[in-house]
Order: structure tokens, then sequence, then C-alpha cells
């Protein structure tokens, strides 16, 4: 198991246990088992520190939901406790939005409406400013168009963004999103996705479940990832890929060459790889700039025909730490 | 994990709820909430069910049905006694002959099943609806609070029962003052009364009835709490007072009538008596608030520990 530490955006270091500066959710010994004996969350310790952007991944069935319904008091934990916010529950989910499972609204009710309901079951929101609030929000999802439709003629991407948009109705210092680029197409995936950048950009920490390696990678500044109830990593994805290095891959005819120019040059790891029309070489980059290694392998007259970083995957990590694929939990 | 932290926050709403302390500190602008904000907040909310519920097609329709019937009652009697056909007797005899008196038969004849079905759909479909629809989980994360979401829900219920009730009392009334004589109201007992009396009795036994409605409701909002198919809570309810009417009709079943609800709707007609039967009347409100109180536990007890796993 590779929990790493970090800052908790705390500037005096250890983060308190409650109040401001208390991480955004912290769960510790979070466990649920259902009725029937299916332990769903097992003894889970997460800690998501302010103003990261938080990806939350793990296979089908292996416990976001059930995680995410704990955290929200939908579903009460067999053992164990959390906190939002450092706060007491009911104190913080007004400043809480979320996206549980999918979307869910009155189908008889147009988008606007729908998120008037909402705002007015929150006993924090204003009443005065409701209009304005869901107007922007409405506007924030690009929505305002489709504002006066039933919400039952909406497409499957107009309803996850209403949803996305009812997570955003009031000043909100946490966004849990429960796989929030489900079903939507390529182009709504990448609206997601900068959607959720922005956000972050206001200071808003934002937890984002999804089942998507790719996807985590592209948006978070930090992952956990679960498997089968449990926690397996959790930390930046930065110290998540801390156990594989970065490499430099030279495609070249004459990996012989290329691999002594390298060698030379002081990089560990050196490795040898065919490819379809030529081999490649792969070495650890360390510290290297990679422009300097390709001066030195055009000096020594190695044949360079493609050089490129790679950096490693969240996948490779993740079959690293686990060695199995990314299969339906039971 | 040990043991020791294994209590915390086990409830899905921590006894933590009023605690205004924390929230204070880290968003100034979010003012500690007042007493009276709560409660302001609280009417607002109930303005959003009501909302939801009066402008919901399915359920204009039941009050447009149950508007109807005294009309259809009215007429029928109307052709009825133009025949000079005898054969009816009680309230619906007593209807012809007085304008107010159709609202009282209407009450009597649409107490018995009608309405309790109407309120049944509304308050069986309260919770479990929205928890079929999934909306139940995005109302408490915003958060609604569960308590606070079930009072909401069942005062919706009471006002719903209570436009029955009003919608059938207006109707029948409307009708009696356009078919048949106005003038002072023979009582069951005999005695007259002027027609502002008799508006005024007329009055009480909407009140009644709609006690009568609301105790239902909480009947139906604990089933609703059990499930998350509406139509399962709405049947429940219905099947409850079918079954109650049947058993209070089965005279070796004397004794059970007393704790059926349905057996004390019928006693509105005690504000036909001279004096009024207020401790018929009483007595029934006393049994409609015992159902509402013990129901009303059930569905909080079961809603405040449930899971919502929809
Ligand atoms: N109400 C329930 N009763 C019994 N078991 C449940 C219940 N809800 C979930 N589970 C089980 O708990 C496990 C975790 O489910 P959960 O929905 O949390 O997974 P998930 O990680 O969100 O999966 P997905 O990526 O498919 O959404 C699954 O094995 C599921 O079958
Ligand atoms: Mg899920």
């Amino acid at each position: 198991m590779t929990t790493v530490t970090h800052e908790a955006g705390a500037p005096s270091g250890a983060a308190p246990p409650s109040g401001p500066a208390a991480p955004a959710i912290v769960t510790r010994g979070l466990t649920k088992r259902f009725r029937g004996g299916q332990v769903a969350v097992d003894t889970l310790d997460l800690s998501v520190p302010r103003g990261s952007v938080f990806g939350f991944l793990g296979p089908n069935g292996s416990g976001k939901t059930t995680t995410i319904r704990m955290l929200l008091g939908l579903v009460a934990p067999t053992s164990g406790e959390h906190a939002l916010l450092g706060l007491p529950l009911a104190a913080a989910l007004p400043r809480v939005g979320a996206l549980v499972e999918g979307p869910a609204f009155y189908p008889y009710l147009s988008g606007e409406a729908n998120l008037r309901r909402f705002d007015a079951a929150d006993p924090t929101a204003p009443a005065a400013t409701v209009r304005r609030r869901v107007g922007e929000a409405l506007d924030r999802v690009g929505l305002t168009a489709a504002a006066g439709k039933r919400y039952r003629n909406y497409s499957l991407g107009m309803r996850q963004r209403l949803a996305i948009a009812a997570a955003l109705l009031g000043p909100r210092e946490l966004l849990v999103l429960d796989e929030p680029t489900n079903g939507l197409d390529p182009q709504g995936t990448r609206e997601v996705r900068a959607l959720v950048k922005e956000i972050a950009a206001d200071g808003t920490t934002v937890f984002v479940s999804s089942h998507l390696l790719a996807e985590v990678e592209q948006m978070c500044t930090h992952a956990a990832v679960m498997r089968a109830g449990k926690l397996v990593a959790q930390g930046t994805i930065a110290s998540l890929s801390g156990g594989q290095p970065v490499r430099v891959r030279i495609e070249t005819p004459d990996a012989a060459a290329a691999v002594r120019v390298l060698a030379a040059l002081g990089l560990a790891g050196v490795h040898i790889g065919a490819v379809e029309g030529g081999t490649e070489v792969t070495a650890e980059l360390g510290g290297h700039a990679p422009e300097r290694i390709n001066a030195a392998l055009v000096g020594a007259d190695v044949p360079v025909r493609g050089l490129a970083v790679v950096r490693p995957s969240l996948e490779d990590v993740f079959v690293g730490l686990t060695g199995e694929g990314f299969d339906v939990d039971g | 994990m040990s043991t020791a932290e294994t209590e915390i926050r086990r409830a899905p709403e921590p006894a933590t709820i009023v605690e205004a302390g924390p929230s204070a500190e880290g968003r100034p602008a979010a003012a500690p909430a007042p007493v009276a904000r709560a409660r302001w907040t609280f009417w607002r909310l109930l303005g959003s069910e009501l909302g939801l519920t009066f402008r919901r097609p399915r359920n204009l329709v039941m009050l447009g049905v149950l508007a109807a019937v005294p009309v259809l009652l009215g007429v029928t009697l109307r052709l009825m006694t133009a025949d000079d056909e005898g054969g009816v007797g009680g309230i619906i005899a007593a209807a012809a002959g007085n304008s107010l008196m159709l609202t009282f038969a209407s009450l009597s004849f649409l107490v018995t099943l009608l309405m309790p079905v109407a309120v049944s759909v509304v308050a069986g479909d309260a919770v479990a609806g929205e928890a079929g629809a999934g909306t139940l989980r995005y109302l408490l994360a915003a958060p609604a609070g569960r308590t606070r979401l079930l009072a909401v829900k069942y005062l919706n219920a009471v006002v719903y029962g209570f436009a029955v009730t009003a919608v059938v009392a207006l109707a029948a009334l409307v009708t009696g003052l356009a078919l048949f004589p106005v003038g002072p109201v023979t009582l069951l007992s005999g005695t007259t009364v002027p027609v502002a009396e008799g508006l005024l009795r007329i009055l009480v036994s909407v009140g009644y009835v709609g006690a009568g409605m609301a105790a239902l409701a909480a009947v139906a909002l604990a089933f609703s709490t059990f499930t998350e198919v509406s139509i399962g809570a709405i049947a429940a309810s219905v099947v409850l007072v079918v079954v109650s009417q049947v058993l209070r009709a089965v005279p070796q079943l004397d004794g059970l009538a007393g704790y059926l609800l349905p057996t004390w709707w019928n006693d509105f007609d005690g504000v036909l008596r001279s004096p009024v039967d207020t401790a018929a009347l009483g007595e029934g409100l006393l049994v409609f608030g015992a159902y509402a109180l013990l129901f009303g536990s059930v569905a909080w007890a079961r809603f405040t520990g449930k899971d919502i796993t929809s």
C-alpha cells in the first residue's frame, strides 16, 4: 500500500482535525457492510486535501458510490467515521455540491424549475437570489437555451449537465462528482473536464469518482485507487507515479550505438526493444535534459528516427500496484 | 480500526444538526442561522412541495373527479325527486329538501372510499415516489434534513387532504344551492336551524373530515417510507381502508370497529344533531390524533434510520 501524506493546504503544516483548515474529506476506518453480508467499503482511510482535484478510482463495484453515499449521510456506515470540511455533516452539506450515481430530476418540471426545487431544499440558500443563482448555474453548464424545456425531453448529456448545474447552485467549497462524464459524448466529456478545471481554479476542492484511469490522469492533482472496497493507494498523481520513473525513448536502427551513448551519459535502466521497422532504446531520464541527449546522439552519428519522453501512466502504476487488470469487483 | 471509533456518526443524520458554532467561522458571509430564518426556509420548502402537488396533473384530476361527484349526485337526486319516486332515506333524502344537505350527503358518500384514495395517492407517493425517482438523494444532500423533509411531506399531504374535503364540500354546496330550495335546514334530530348556522355546521364537518384525512395521510406516509415503489405504498393504504370498511360492517366484529380509522370518518354527522354532538366529534378527533401520532412516529423512525440506496 502506497499511502502518501502531503500538505493539506494549511500554511502552518499539520492540519487540525476540524475547522476551515481541515482537509476537505477525511475518513477513518469507514466501513459499510450491507444487509446480506456484502462489504462494499472496507476500513477506508481517505484524506482529500483542500484545493485538490481528487480522483477516486476503482473498477465497477469497488465501492466508490457507496463511499460517496456515506460521505453525504445517505447511507449509515457500519463502522468508522468521516467528516466533510471539518464540520458536522449538516453544517457541511450546504457548502458541498454533489452528483451521486447519475442525474435524478422531476420529469414533468423544466430544468429551471427542477433547480429551484432543489434550492428550496437547502435551508441556507437565500430565496431572494434564487433566480440569479439558477441562471448562473444553467449558464455555467451551457443549458440556458434549454432552461424552460421539460426535463423529460432532455437528452442524456443535457441531464448530466443539469445535475452538474444543481451541484453548482450555491457557493461551494467542495464538489463531489460521481462519474460526471458517464453517458457524455467526447465533446461533452471534454467540456466537463474543462468545467472541473475551471471550478478547481476558483479554489473549490473537487472529489471526482471514475473508473477511467485516463480521465483521472488528465483532470486530477491527487488520486486514490479502490479495489473491492479497499483502498489500494492514494496520493498526488506525481507521487503515485513515483515508483515508475520517467523514461526517454529513442527510435533508431542502430541500437548498439545508442546504448553506448546513453551509457556514456550515465543514464540508468537502459533497455532495448523491437519496434516496427527498427529498434527502440529506452532509459530512465533521471535529471538529464532530453535535448542534450538528442545532441549527444546526433554528435555520435547515431541515426535518430524519433525521441520521446515517456511519463508513466496511472494505468502502468495501477497494474504495477495490483498486478491485475481493471475488471468488475463482485 | 479500534472499536472506540466505531460509534461515531452511525446515524445518517448526526445529532449535530442545530450546532451553528463551527459553521459560523468558516464562512462569515453565511451568518449563523437564527430560528426565525430556519422557520422561514421550512415554509419555503413546504411552498415548493405544495407547488409540486397542486400542479401535478394526476392530483388535479383527482380533485376534479371529486368535485364532479357531488354535481352528478345532485343532478341525479333532482331528477329522481322530480319523478316523485321515494326509496332513499337519511341524509340523501334530506338533500332533496334543502340546498345545504347535499354537502353532508356528498361528504358521507365520498368519505368512505374516493376521498381516502386521493389522499392515499398523494401521501403514499410522498417519500416512495422521490426514492424511486432518485430525487430523494439530492433533496437529502441539499440538505433538506430527514425530519424536516418528512414534516414538509406530511404537512403537504394534510393540506391536500383538507383540499380534497373542501373541494367536495364546495362543489356540493354550489350544486345544492343551484338545484334545491334555500331555507332553514332541518337536522336529523328534527330541529330546524337558519341557513347561516347550516353553513357554519358545514364548515365544522369539513374540519372534522379533513382531520380524518390527515390521520390517513400519516398511515400512507408511514407505508411510503418502507418502499421505493410508490404504487406499493398507495395500494397498501387503499387496501387498509377497504378492509377496514368491510370489517366494520361485520356485526360480529363490533369490538374491533372502534380501532379502525374509517369507522370515525362518518361521525361528522354529529353536526346534524341538536345540539351538535361534540362528544362524538371530540372522540373522533382523538382517534385521528392517535393515528397521526402513531403512524407519524413509525414514519419518522423508519425514515431517519434508513439507508438511501436509490
Ligand atoms: N443497497 C445495496 N445492497 C447490497 N449491496 C450493495 C448495495 N449497494 C451496493 N452494493 C454492493 O456494494 C458494492 C459496491 O457498490 P458501489 O455502487 O459502491 O460500486 P461503484 O464503485 O460505485 O461501482 P460503479 O463504478 O459500477 O458505479 C457492489 O458489490 C454492490 O453490489
Ligand atoms: Mg458507482
